[in-house]
C-alpha cells in the first residue's frame, strides 16, 4: 500500500475549479515533485495534503488512515514556506524547538533535538540569532530544520527557493536533496523551475489547469513527453507538425520531407496530422547514416551562448533549434548557408493530438 | 525660496504659539496660589488631596482592565477577520467606529436604559454592577483606537503564512494567537492600550451619569469649587497624557525589544 494516497481530489473556490481529478500515490521515502506554470494549482493541492485546504471532493490517506477532514495540527506533516516564515519574536533555536514545545517535550528533549537539527543544516553557531540577522539562504535552512525537528511523517516543500539567488538555490537544493535521502523522509516538492524538478525528484508531477498531465520519473518527462504542454514546459523544444504516412513503420511526413520514429503511433491513420517533439540536443548537423533521420533546410541563425551554440535551421514552414556543445572550433556555421541535419528515430517523439 | 522657507517657520510657531500659550498660561496660573510669589502649593494641595488619590487609583484600576478587556475582544476578533473573514473587514471597521460617531452622553443613556435597576440585568443596582458597566463602555469608547492600532499592527506581518507555519509544528489556535500572533503585534496593542488609559483617566460623562468616583468628576468638581486647583490638575492630567502618547512613540518607532529569548 502507498505511503500517501490522494483519490479523485478536485477543489474549487466557488465557481473557479483549480484542482480536478487529482489521483495520486507517493511511496514512503519518496521524493516527489509537483512541477507546473503558475495557477497550475499545485500549490492548492500541497495545501490539501497539509491541511490548510479542504478539498471540495475526493480523499486523502496518510499511511492508510483517512486524513481528508483531520485538522492541520494533527497531521504531523512539517512545511517549509516560500517565504520562509520562521517567527519573528523567536530565536533560531526557539524557531526550531516550537514544534517540540508544543508536544510537550521535556526542556533536555528539546535542546538535544534543535542542537542536533542545528548541526545537520550546519549553523549551530546561530542558535542565538533572531530571523531579522540571517541572510535568506540561512533562514530558510532554519525553516527546513523546523519543519524536521518533530520527525514529520511527511515533509511539504513549498517553493522553497523561489526567494533566494541563484548561486544559493543550487546550493540548497543540493542540501535537501541529501537531508531527505538521509533521512528517508518522504517530500512533496512544489516548484515551477524545471531543473529544480529534474535535478531533485524521484517522481515529478507536471500539473496544467489543475490536473495532472504526465507522472514519471525525470528522464521519462524530458525524454518521452507525452502531451505537447509537458513538452513544451520541460526543457527546450522543437515542435512540429507532421503527417502519417505509415503507421506501422513510424513513417511520417515533415515539410514534405521523410522521417521516421520507432516509438508508437497508436491508432494513427494514414493522412492525420499528429504533434511531434524533437528535442534540440539530440540534432546534429551533416547527414546521419541510414537508421538515422535526415532533414534538409537552411542556417537561419547562428547563437553563441557560450558552453552551446545554438543553430536555427529553417526547413520549409517549419524551423528546427539544434543545440551543439562549443567544441573550440574557430568556425560557425554560416547564416543563410544550406545544411542537412540528422537525429536518430528514437528522438522523434509523438505527441497526444490534445 | 527664502520667502516660501519664512512661512513655513511662520506657520509653525503660529501653531506651537496656538497649542502652547494656553498650557503656560496655566500653567503660570497654576503657580499663582501664594499671593505674591510663585509657588508649588497648588499642587501640593491637589497630590495630598485623599479624593485625588481614590478617583486616580479608581480611574487607573478601571483603565488596566478595560485595556485587559479591551485586548481579549479586539486581538481574536481582528486575527480572525484577517485571517479567515476578510471579507468582513469593512463591516467590522464601521462598527468599532461608531463609538466616534454616538455621543457618549447618548451611549450612556442607553447604558442606563438596558441596565437600569428595572432592567433584567440592572447592574447599576450595585456598586460593582456599576462599576463593570462602567468598564465596558470604556471598553467601547477605546474601540475604534484599539482595534485599529491592532489590525495596522496584523496587517504589518504575514498572518496566514505564520498561522500555517505554526498549526504544521502541531500548534492550535490559542498557542498560536499566545505565542505567535501577541509578541508580534506588540507596539499595536501597546500603541491601543496607552490611548484607552489616556481617554479613561480623563473621561467624565459616563462615569459622572453613572455615580462613580472616576477622576474625571473630580477633575470637574475640583474645577468648580477652586480657583487655582484645577490649573494644577489640568496640567497633572496633561503630562500623564503626553507620557502615554511618549510611550506609544517609543514603542512604535520600531524600537526592537526581542521576546523569548533564551
Amino acid at each position: 500500500m502507498s505511503f500517501l494516497t490522494l483519490t479523485g481530489v478536485r477543489k474549487a473556490f466557488g465557481a473557479n475549479t483549480v484542482v480536478r481529478d487529482f489521483n495520486l500515490s507517493v511511496e514512503r521515502g519518496e521524493f516527489v515533485t509537483f512541477l507546473g506554470p503558475s495557477g497550475c494549482g499545485k500549490t492548492t493541492t500541497l495545501r490539501i495534503v497539509a491541511g490548510f485546504e479542504a478539498p471540495s471532493a475526493g480523499e486523502i490517506r496518510i499511511s492508510g488512515q483517512d486524513v481528508t477532514h483531520l485538522r492541520a495540527n494533527k497531521r504531523a506533516i512539517g512545511m517549509v514556506f516560500q517565504s520562509y516564515a520562521l517567527f519573528p519574536n523567536m530565536t533560531v533555536a526557539a524557531n526550531i524547538g516550537f514544534g517540540l514545545k508544543v508536544a510537550r517535550k521535556s526542556p533536555a528533549d528539546i535542546k538535544s533535538r534543535v542542537d542536533e537539527m542545528l548541526a545537520l543544516i550546519k549553523l549551530p553557531q546561530l542558535a542565538g540569532r533572531y530571523p531579522y540577522q540571517l541572510s535568506g539562504g540561512q533562514q530558510q535552512r532554519v525553516s527546513l530544520a523546523r519543519a524536521l525537528a518533530p520527525s514529520p511523517q511527511i515533509l511539504l516543500l513549498d517553493e522553497p527557493l523561489s526567494a533566494l539567488d541563484a548561486r544559493i538555490r543550487v546550493s540548497l537544493r543540493e542540501e535537501i536533496r541529501s537531508l531527505q535521502r538521509s533521512l528517508g523522509i518522504t517530500t512533496i516538492f512544489v516548484t515551477h523551475d524545471q531543473e529544480e524538478a529534474l535535478s531533485m525528484s524521484d517522481r515529478v508531477v507536471v500539473m496544467n489547469e489543475g490536473a495532472i498531465e504526465q507522472v514519471g520519473s525525470p528522464s521519462e518527462i524530458y525524454n518521452a513527453p507525452r502531451t505537447r504542454f509537458v513538452a513544451s514546459f520541460v526543457g527546450t523544444l522543437n515542435l512540429l507538425n507532421g503527417k502519417i504516412v505509415d503507421a506501422s513503420v513510424g513513417a511520417i511526413d515533415i515539410d514534405g520531407q521523410r522521417a521516421t520514429t520507432r516509438r508508437k503511433l497508436n491508432g494513427a491513420k494514414p493522412g492525420d496530422i499528429l504533434p511531434l517533439a524533437l528535442r534540440p540536443e539530440a540534432l546534429r548537423l551533416g547527414e546521419g547514416g541510414d537508421d538515422r533521420n535526415t532533414l534538409a533546410g537552411v542556417i537561419e541563425d547562428v547563437a553563441f551562448l557560450g558552453a552551446v551554440v545554438r543553430v536555427r535551421v529553417r526547413l520549409q514552414e517549419a524551423a528546427v533549434i539544434i543545440d551543439m556543445f562549443n567544441t573550440g572550433g574557430p568556425d560557425l556555421p554560416a547564416r543563410g548557408a544550406p545544411i542537412t541535419v540528422n537525429f536518430s528515430r528514437d528522438d522523434l517523439i509523438p505527441l497526444q493530438a490534445h | 525660496m527664502k520667502s516660501g522657507k519664512l512661512g513655513a517657520w511662520l506657520a509653525m510657531f503660529l501653531g506651537v504659539a496656538y497649542f502652547l500659550a494656553p498650557l503656560i498660561a496655566t500653567f503660570e496660573f497654576s503657580l499663582r496660589m501664594r499671593r505674591g510669589e510663585y509657588s508649588f502649593d497648588a499642587y501640593r494641595v491637589v497630590l495630598a488631596s485623599a479624593d485625588f488619590h481614590d478617583s486616580f487609583l479608581y480611574s487607573t484600576v478601571l483603565g488596566l482592565l478595560t485595556i485587559v478587556v479591551g485586548i481579549l475582544i479586539v486581538v481574536p476578533t481582528a486575527y480572525w477577520v484577517q485571517l479567515r473573514l476578510p471579507k468582513l473587514r469593512g463591516l467590522v471597521e464601521f462598527i468599532t467606529l461608531l463609538p466616534l460617531v454616538i455621543p457618549a452622553i447618548v451611549l450612556v443613556f442607553g447604558y442606563v436604559r438596558l441596565y437600569g435597576s428595572s432592567s433584567i440585568l440592572p447592574l447599576t443596582a450595585t456598586s460593582l454592577g456599576a462599576d463593570a458597566l462602567l468598564m465596558f463602555g470604556y471598553v467601547g469608547l477605546g474601540l475604534p483606537y484599539m482595534y485599529r492600532s491592532v489590525e495596522t499592527a496584523l496587517r504589518s506581518i504575514d498572518v496566514r503564512t505564520l498561522t500555517e507555519a505554526a498549526e504544521s509544528q502541531g500548534a492550535g489556535i490559542w498557542t498560536i494567537l499566545v505565542h505567535i500572533i501577541l509578541p508580534n503585534i506588540r507596539s499595536g496593542i501597546l500603541s491601543g492600550a496607552f490611548l484607552t488609559f489616556a481617554i479613561v483617566i480623563g473621561e467624565f460623562t459616563f462615569a459622572s451619569l453613572l455615580d462613580r468616583p472616576a477622576f474625571g468628576p473630580y477633575l470637574q468638581l475640583i474645577g468648580a469649587n477652586r480657583a487655582y486647583e484645577p490649573s494644577a490638575l489640568a496640567i497633572i492630567a496633561f503630562a500623564l497624557t503626553w507620557a502615554c502618547m511618549g510611550l506609544i512613540q517609543l514603542v512604535g518607532s520600531g524600537i526592537r525589544i526581542p521576546v523569548g529569548k533564551r
